[in-house]
Parts: structure tokens; C-alpha cells; sequence
């Protein structure tokens, strides 16, 4: 890192304009990263602060206070805890709103008595005259003693001014606390405390004490000592409430000194919006149309770059194919890595659909009222109103979605929702139901008006809900986790979504995608292609036995190729295992080839439509479904001489994929947002049982 | 004695002195403090949570939570 760079952290409440600072500070030059032992997002750009000063800005999740609730905040206190020089920032940015300055000034006096250089940014400053504000800044600076600059992130003023302060705040390296808080609460106590190490601001001790973390450099010495602090948890508890009133206090007087409002001048737009947003009929009926407008337009706007993603990595194959030397490196790329590629790449339409929708209803913050309105609904099941958004997430990827719920505090809360996400409908499942319902539900109409084909997929999207919530509510009886349940959300302002933020907050999400569930999906297109382009003695000889098997046959040259690659597939190691489990399979109506496509399942669902195309020898590039579909028709079972994909397997099939957890990078994410293999083990088997018992009974009813 | 989860909507109160130990540190910090006025904004349609308003904060907490904050009550 070169000397002309300076590390600062971005820190504020919530809704306080934060990201809008962040994206203006840094525009393009934003990285996603990890904390390392932990599992939050790190977000970082660089930002040109003068001519000759660079800095690295860290976006902290958004907090109330630097005492931890959920996972997202514990991360604040921890980069603000460490001494490590690589990653301790040099100077911190705490965003205020200048509506909600009183309470935004608490986390800044927190910030304040780490002793760390700061500097303070008051956004929304150009709303200030319609609300009737007006803030002393030049005293408010003294008082605070600190630099203070107001902005205003969306329109791009005072980022300048701040720009400088920032690399002033820098220079000026040593900061002082507030006001020595803590000794007014308790000063013996205090002291005794401070004795501890002279390596640490009081407030730092403090709070190391009170959320029981410490920074890895600490002696053990000091840590014993810090730990016996920890002893009497009523008088700790005592103590942190007494600080925040004695923190309240402080910045009452002072914001009496600077700050005024004129109410007369308040608008109230918001209660206005509120009553309709939150009505008891109204806010409901509000919510599901917004719902069912997202979802027709995930259909209507997504199909087309989908379908042109498909045709691009279909003829990229093709072509790779034919002017490439044949060989098994050539076999790898054309049928392992590009369709792999491929298989990520088409589920980014809907994914980033989705996420535009759900980032303009967070940034408007509505979001907060779909919480507020949901959360008696969802406790019931032993979740959260918060947990609504995963949920609709769900319907686009389960791994963006489980990442969601990190704003959720109880764990228990947390869990439930992680486990059932999965039951949503994601987009891999579309493609599966699409091509099975088009061959077992007759396209016709029903009552007149409704297409029975869309009313089938419309119930496989309702069953997966009704799942989740049912799965959730055993969960919730069943789990014996005692968590604190607490439950506060802010309901900000409304807004008009600022483009830039939506914008970057949909990279983001698919970005989450691509490279968590991307890695996954590939490197298992990949070992699936192996499995299936490899066999024992009978593989290799597969072209002899059907030049033989068919020899008075008089099939064409193309007509035999399909033959050949047939029987590969059925001698390959992939055909094998899917033999195996045939005995398992057939009370579900299914045979071999669909068991080998329900294992390739697992890289992502929608392979199921590739690896029945392969089976059926359809060329192996042509991927057009009706194709695959009149081949599907037409397969035989011959242990009844009736067609293969008759009404019950099709119906079992359906409902096998509404249930199955076929999906390994949701795995790895439950593991990785879990910590342990545990629940993802109970997801794989309790959603797998579940779906084999289902479409055990649907089969065996229907037939 | 009345708490949060006792008014009206519209009504305001004011969060009295004895129940510090009852508010959540994380409310406190969001401005929920005793001696604050307290404004009950709206409740949601199946009666929870509780849409208030105290500090400029505007904040839903569950039920649960109100019905422990003791408050003294405006006079109208």
C-alpha cells in the first residue's frame, strides 16, 4: 500500500444515505470482499481524495450503536476493536441524517471515544430548508470537536469539502474522546478499568468487556483481568444503559446550543403514505399486487436474454466443436465448461430482475412497511417480518436469499427462515417445470379464461410458500433454541430510489451469485461431464455393441451416432449410478435415465432438461426444447408399453422437484451462514424425504 | 399503570423513569429513552406490532416489548 493512501471506514445509522456517500466517494472502483473468519460481505472502493491522496473507503454495515445485535453490526465493532495497522482504519466517516441528527450523534459519540480520528458528515443537507433546519455547524464542529461537513450524497454537494477534511482529519492523526463519558457513570469503576492497559482508549476496554470480544493481539494477562469485569452481567447491563442516557444527555445539551427545527414547516406526506401502506385491507392488497407485478415481470422480461444466452452458448459450443481438433480437451470444453458456464450465466435475467425490484422497494422504504405489516404473520410460523424478504428472494436464488437474513437478530428467527428459503421457487426449477408440465397438463382452458398450464405453475409457486411456511412452523415447534427474540425496525422516510444505488445493489446480488453459486454449478458441470464421458469395459466398446445390436437395421450415419451416444451414457459411470438407484426410484415411476438426470440435479436443477436431452440422444448442442420434449413424448416405458412421461410420473416428477433440496451451492452457503454441516445435512435428507415420500403418493394414487 | 402497548393511536405519552431496566438496550439507543415523548403512530392490522414515534425516531417494536415500557400519559 503506497504512503498516499489512507484507510477510512464508513459508519452510520441506517437510511441515513450512507451507500449513496459510498457509491459517490468511489463510483466503479467497489470490491466485494470477506472479513476474514466470518461471513459478511466486505464492501471497499478507492476514492481519490486530492491530486496526490488516494483512500480506501470500507462501507461498514449500517448500525444503530457499536453494541452488536446481529451478525451485520457485530462486524462494525470488530474492524473497530482491532489494532491490526493492515486493518485498522485510519480515520472514520460517520454519516448523520440531518433529520435524525439526536440519534445519529449516539453512534458518533461511540465512534468518538475510540480515540480514532473522525470526521462527521451530515447528509441530506439539501432537504434542510424544507423541513425548517438550521445547525451552527462552526459551533456543533466545537463542541464536538471534530470536523464537520454537511452533504447532501445525491446531488454530489460537499463531497469536495468533505474529500478535504478527510485528508485534514488524517494529518491531524490524534483524537480525543468526547467527553470522557464512562467516568461520569461510575468513576472508581472506571479507573479500576483503565489500569487494565495503557495500549487501549478506556471506552475500547469497555466495550471489549461488555461484547465480550477481543482483539487477537491482547495479553492474556489483560484479558484475565478484563474478564473478571465481566462477572456481575445486572451491573454491566446497568452500567451500558446509564452510559447511553448519560450519551443522550450529553448531545441534548449540545444540540440545543446548534441545532433547530421549525415543525411548523413538517410535511406529512409520510403519515399520508403510511395509511394507505399499512392499511389493514389496503397495505395487504398493495403488497400482493406489487408482488404480482414483480413475478409477471421476471416471466415477461426475462424469457428473451434468456433465450438469447441459451442460443449464444449453444452455437459457442457448436462452434468450438467444429473447429476445434477432436479430443478429449475439446469434448471437456464443448460439453463440461461452456454449457457449465452457460447454466450460470442464464439464470443472471432473473436474478437481476428480481433484485432491481426488490432494491427500489428497500431504497423507497417500503420495505420496512411489508415488515411492519407481516411480522404478526410470520411469528406464527416461528419467523420474522423480516424473513418476507428472503423469502420473495427465494423465488429468484436460494443463495442471495439466505444471505438476506443476516439482518435478522434472534437466531432462531434466523435459522427457520434459512431452512425454508429453499422451498421457494427458485428460477432453476422454472425450466423443469416448464418442459413437464408442456408433456403431462393438456393446454387447454379452464372456467372459460385461465390456460390450465399456467394454473398448474401457478400452484407449484403457491405450493412451494405453503411449504415453507408449514416446514417452518414444525420447525418452529420443534427447535429447542432459546434466542432472544427482539424486534425493532426503523421505518424510514419515503424516498425516490436513487438509480446509482439500485444500480450497484443489483451488481452486487448478482455478483453474490455468479461467484457463490457460480464456482459450484461449474466445477459439477465438470465432474459430471467426466462421469458421464467415462465407463468401464462395456463404454468403450458402446459403438461395437450397437453397430452389432442394430446391424440389419439400415439406420443412417446420424441415426447411429444417437444410438452410440446413448448406449455411452448408459454404460458410463453416470448411467451406472443411475442403475443403482433404479430400485430406489421406480416406486416413483421412474426409471434410470431419470435417476442420472436427478443426480446432475444437483449442480442445478434445470440440468434435469440437458441430461434427459442427452439421454434421449438429442444432439448433445441442440438444446431446443421441442426437440426434447417430442423425444420425451415419445419414450416408451417397456415394462408397460405406455409412454415414459404419462400423467403420474410427470405429476411425480413435479412435485419431487416443488420439494428436493437439489442444489449443492445452497448447501455450501447454509453451511457457510450456519457454521456447521449440521443443518445442512437435515435440509438435504428432511426436504429430500419429504419429496420422496410425496411423490410416492402422487405417483401411486395417479396410477 | 399504562405502557406503550396501552395507547391509542394518535395518543402520546410519556415513558416514564421506572422502567429503564425494562427497555432493551438497542431501543434506548434508538432514542427511547425515559422521559421522552412517545407517540403511538399506527398498529398493524392484526394488532402487532406498534408503529411509535419517540425522539424523531420512528420505530415498529413487537407488542411484547411496549407492554413492558411504562409510560405516563399526555393529558388530552
Amino acid at each position: 500500500m503506497s504512503k498516499n493512501t489512507i484507510k477510512v471506514a464508513l459508519i452510520g445509522n441506517p437510511n441515513t444515505g450512507k451507500t449513496s456517500l459510498f457509491n459517490q466517494l468511489t463510483g466503479l472502483n467497489q470490491k466485494v470482499g470477506n472479513y476474514p473468519g466470518v461471513t459478511v460481505d466486505k464492501k471497499q472502493g478507492i476514492s481519490k481524495l486530492s491530486a496526490t491522496q488516494n483512500a480506501i473507503i470500507t462501507d461498514l454495515p449500517g448500525t444503530y450503536s457499536i453494541n452488536p445485535t446481529s451478525l451485520d453490526e457485530s462486524i462494525v465493532l470488530k474492524t473497530l476493536l482491532k489494532k491490526d495497522i493492515k486493518e485498522s482504519p485510519d480515520v472514520i466517516l460517520v454519516v448523520a441524517d440531518v433529520e435524525n441528527l439526536k440519534r445519529n450523534l449516539l453512534l458518533f459519540s461511540q465512534i468518538k471515544d475510540l480515540e480514532i480520528p473522525t470526521v462527521l458528515a451530515i447528509n441530506m443537507a439539501d432537504q434542510m430548508a424544507k423541513k425548517g433546519i438550521s445547525i451552527n455547524i462552526s459551533l456543533l464542529e466545537k463542541e464536538l470537536n471534530t470536523k464537520v461537513v454537511l452533504i447532501s450524497a445525491r446531488k454530489n454537494e460537499g463531497i469536495n469539502e468533505l474529500k478535504e477534511a478527510l485528508i485534514c482529519c488524517h494529518l491531524a492523526a490524534k483524537s480525543s474522546p468526547l467527553c470522557g463519558i464512562n467516568y461520569k457513570v461510575d468513576p472508581e469503576y472506571f479507573d479500576e478499568l483503565k489500569k487494565i492497559s495503557p495500549n487501549y482508549s478506556l471506552y475500547k476496554l469497555w466495550l471489549m468487556v461488555t461484547q465480550n470480544n477481543f482483539p487477537d493481539e491482547i495479553t492474556k494477562k489483560e484479558k484475565d483481568k478484563l474478564l473478571a469485569f465481566q462477572q456481575d452481567i445486572s451491573k454491566l447491563k446497568k452500567y451500558q444503559h446509564k452510559e447511553t442516557i448519560y450519551r443522550y444527555q450529553e448531545i441534548n445539551k449540545i444540540l440545543n446550543k446548534t441545532y433547530s427545527i421549525d415543525k411548523s414547516k413538517a410535511t406529512d406526506l409520510r403519515s399520508k403514505l403510511d395509511k394507505i401502506f399499512t392499511h389493514k385491507i389496503f397495505g395487504y392488497v398493495l403488497f400482493f399486487l406489487i408482488l404480482l407485478v414483480i413475478f409477471q415481470s421476471i416471466f415477461d422480461w426475462a424469457s428473451y436474454p434468456m433465450d438469447f444466452i441459451d442460443n449464444t452458448f449453444a452455437s459457442l459450443s457448436n462452434f468450438a466443436k467444429s473447429n476445434l481438433p477432436n479430443g478429449v480437451l475439446t469434448d471437456l470444453l464443448t460439453e463440461g465448461i461452456i454449457p457449465g458456464i452457460g447454466g450460470v450465466i442464464i439464470f443472471i435475467p432473473q436474478i437481476a430482475i428480481l433484485f432491481l425490484f426488490i432494491a427500489v422497494l428497500e431504497e423507497t422504504g417500503y420495505m420496512s412497511r411489508v415488515v411492519f405489516l407481516m411480522d404478526k404473520i410470520m411469528r406464527r410460523f416461528g419467523m420474522n417480518g423480516k424473513s418476507v424478504i428472503p423469502l420473495i428472494s427465494g423465488t429468484a436464488c436460494a443463495i442471495p436469499a439466505i444471505m438476506a437474513t443476516r439482518t435478522i437478530a434472534s437466531w432462531k428467527e434466523r435459522l427457520i427462515t434459512i431452512l425454508v428459503t429453499p422451498f421457494a421457487t427458485c428460477s432453476a426449477r422454472l425450466p423443469v417445470y416448464a418442459i413437464l408440465i408442456a408433456l403431462v397438463i393438456p393446454n387447454k382452458k379452464v372456467l372459460g379464461f385461465l390456460n390450465l398450464q399456467g394454473l398448474v405453475l401457478l400452484l407449484l409457486y403457491a405450493l412451494g410458500f405453503l411449504t415453507a411456511i408449514l416446514a417452518a412452523y414444525i420447525l418452529h415447534k420443534t427447535l429447542k433454541i432459546n434466542s432472544k427474540s427482539f424486534f425493532v425496525v426503523e421505518m424510514p422516510n419515503y424516498k425516490v430510489p436513487s438509480f446509482k444505488n439500485v444500480f450497484f445493489e443489483v451488481v452486487e446480488k448478482t455478483k453474490a451469485f455468479v461467484f457463490g453459486a457460480g464456482k459450484i454449478i461449474l466445477a459439477l458441470s465438470i465432474v459430471l461431464w467426466f462421469l458421464a464421458s467415462n465407463g468401464g469395459s462395456d463404454f468403450k466398446n458402446a459403438e461395437k455393441i450397437v453397430v452389432e445390436n442394430v446391424a440389419n437395421q439400415n439406420l443412417n450415419d446420424d441415426e447411429l451416432q444417437q444410438k452410440v451416444a446413448s448406449k455411452k451414457l448408459e454404460k458410463s459411470y453416470i448411467g451406472m449410478l443411475g442403475k443403482t438407484i433404479e430400485p430406489v426410484i421406480k416406486p416413483l415411476g421412474y426409471d434410470w435415465k431419470i435417476g442420472i438426470a436427478l443426480i446432475t440435479s444437483f449442480a442445478a436443477r434445470e440440468v434435469f432438461v440437458g441430461t434427459l436431452a442427452t439421454i434421449y440422444s438429442v444432439e448433445a448442442d441442440d438444446e431446443d426444447t421441442t426437440t426434447i420434449k417430442q423425444k420425451m413424448a415419445s419414450e416408451m416405458n417397456p415394462d408397460t408399453g405406455a409412454k415414459r412421461f404419462n400423467f403420474p410420473v410427470g405429476m411425480s416428477l413435479l412435485i419431487f422437484y416443488a420439494f428436493a433440496m437439489q442444489c449443492m451451492a445452497t448447501l455450501a452457503i447454509v453451511k457457510r451462514e450456519t457454521k456447521s454441516w449440521k443443518w445442512p445435512i437435515i435440509q438435504l435428507f428432511g426436504m429430500g424425504l419429504l419429496a420422496y415420500i410425496s411423490s410416492l403418493i402422487t405417483y401411486q394414487i395417479l396410477s | 399503570m399504562s405502557t406503550i402497548a396501552s395507547l391509542q393511536v394518535g395518543e402520546t405519552g410519556y415513558i416514564s423513569e421506572e422502567s429503564l431496566d425494562f427497555i432493551p438496550l438497542k431501543l434506548l439507543e434508538m432514542g427511547c429513552l425515559p422521559g421522552a415523548e412517545i407517540e403511538l403512530i399506527q398498529i398493524a392490522p392484526l394488532k402487532d406490532p406498534l408503529y411509535i414515534c419517540v425522539n424523531g425516531s420512528h420505530l415498529a417494536i413487537r407488542k411484547e416489548t411496549a407492554s413492558q415500557i411504562q409510560i405516563l400519559k399526555s393529558n388530552l
